[in-house]
């Protein structure tokens, strides 16, 4: 059998509302197919809504990404690999990874963080009045979709916000798909450097924030090690700033152009919610981030996958994969999103996914409650989508009102 | 219908705590599922399944 690649990953996306168009054609003729990566090396793809869930929730699909065969996304990462870097969350597997994860999954229940949602109304609140004082047109990037996640992930980890200028500037260097691998890790490095210092600060007398608990109680299990808890803290500040930052971005745009939609979730703020799901599986802002290292042989959508062969499992496409969503193309509120891959799927689905859907909800209730009047200041066409960022989203969106 | 849910599982996600908290809280401990009602019915039976349909880890389960 020849081998063909017909596509190089990963693909950029050229409509902000749809996936790459070849996404499309590879679902629906070869679903998990061969696929050239930027090193040169080749992968499989995954892009059909059950069979990514189980790429990402089967044991014989490693997360390492420090494995010499693990699929690589940027050209010159794999040389640049460090086999001594801390592991964090995201690249570990069972059996650390299991109670690595449960020692910080007290901090995001649920119930837990219902009891911040009235100071994040309150944050939303503040930055929507800044945003009204200010002049016309106001980049709601900065007002609002920035501040918000940012203000609360520093509260809730024990970060000065003072810093936040300093984290963002390294986090966009972190996540552009441009920045050559060097200067990633040294922007890595300064972020975790930064924690490991104010970790350092908060251990003679660990204050009452995330941080200072996590100190405690790891210390209790005989299992602290401050590198290791800045790692964690590095995780939690870069996932917690741009992810929801970009989804206040793109659903405010998707709002906007679908005044239908807008009207349901101010008719009746009890469907917000639903709203919130369906704007995760409409934009999908991370894609091919999930990938994944099979260690041991395993049949997905009748392909045979082999121990040592890089998958991505492609969540876009999943996500609008019309055997899982009716009309996937469509934007509807209603339909009932909640199956979504969109925070992924498996021992590894994101963390602080309550804390992104409550913040969400809280601003979208609020913003269009608030400022009824209000409008892009510019065509769709002229925003500034981040292309070339691993994390979908917005520059700057101009508005007025 | 009864709810059955393997602890070592979980992953904590807390989907079904959304879906449902009548039926489901988490440990505050390390967010792992507690089951508050094992066999409901009517409605919550309802939930019970969109609760295992969008459970991440395949932690729950149902004998119906």
């Amino acid at each position: 059998m020849t081998i063909v690649e017909n596509h190089e990953f990963p693909m950029a996306r050229t409509c902000p509302f749809a996936p790459p168009p070849a996404y499309e054609e590879i679902r629906e003729e070869e679903p998990v197919s061969r696929v050239r990566l930027p090193d040169g090396e080749w992968a499989w793809v995954v892009s059909r809504h059950e069979d990514v869930r189980t790429v990402l929730n089967d044991r014989r699909f490693s997360a390492d990404r420090q494995h010499p065969d693990f699929p690589q996304l940027v050209k010159g990462e794999a040389a640049s690999r460090r086999p001594d870097e801390e592991r964090t969350l995201i690249t570990m597997d069972a059996p650390e990874h299991g109670p690595a994860r449960k020692a910080v999954l007290g901090e995001f229940t649920v119930r837990r963080l219902e009891a911040l949602r009235p100071r994040i109304q309150e944050i939303v609140d503040g930055q929507i009045d800044a945003l009204l004082a200010g002049p016309q047109p106001g980049d709601l990037v900065d007002s609002l979709s920035l501040p918000v996640p940012s203000l609360v992930i520093c509260e809730m980890l024990g970060v000065p916000y003072a810093d936040h200028e300093f984290f963002q500037e390294h986090t966009v260097k972190v996540i552009k798909q441009s920045t050559p691998p060097e200067e990633r890790w040294a922007a890595t490095k300064a972020i975790q450097g930064y924690m490991a210092d104010l970790i350092a600060e908060k251990e003679d007398n660990p204050p009452e924030d995330l941080l200072g608990r996590q100190i405690v109680k790891l210390r209790e299990n005989g299992t602290y090690r401050r590198t290791a808890l800045a790692g964690m803290g590095f995780l939690l500040l870069v996932a917690g700033h741009e992810t929801t930052a970009n989804m206040i971005s793109l659903s405010t745009v998707a709002f906007l152009r679908n005044p239908e939609q807008l009207a349901m979730i101010k008719a009746d703020p009890g469907k917000t919610l639903n709203a919130v799901e369906e704007m995760l599986r409409y934009f999908t802002i991370i894609d091919a981030a999930t990938a994944r290292l099979c260690v041991e042989d395993i049949e997905v959508g009748g392909q045979l996958i082999r121990a040592g062969e890089g998958v991505l499992a492609l969540g876009y496409s999943a996500n609008r994969d019309p055997r899982a969503f009716e009309n996937p193309d469509e934007l509807d509120i209603e339909r009932g999103a909640r199956h979504h891959v969109a925070f992924g799927f498996g021992p590894h689905q994101c963390l602080g996914q309550n804390l992104a859907r409550m913040e969400l909800q809280i601003v979208f209730n609020t913003l269009f409650r608030r400022v009824p009047s209000l409008e892009l200041a510019v065509d769709v066409d002229e925003l500034p989508f981040k292309d070339d960022a691993n994390i979908y989203g917005l520059y700057q969106l101009p508005v007025t009102w | 219908m009864k709810i059955i849910v393997d602890t070592g599982k979980c992953v904590g996600a807390g989907q079904c705590v959304l879906t449902e908290p009548a039926l489901f809280d988490q440990s505050k401990d390390d967010g792992t599922i507690i089951v508050l009602n094992e066999t409901p019915d009517g409605e919550l039976a309802e939930k019970a399944r969109e609760a295992a349909h969008v459970c991440p880890s395949q932690a729950l389960s149902l004998e119906e």
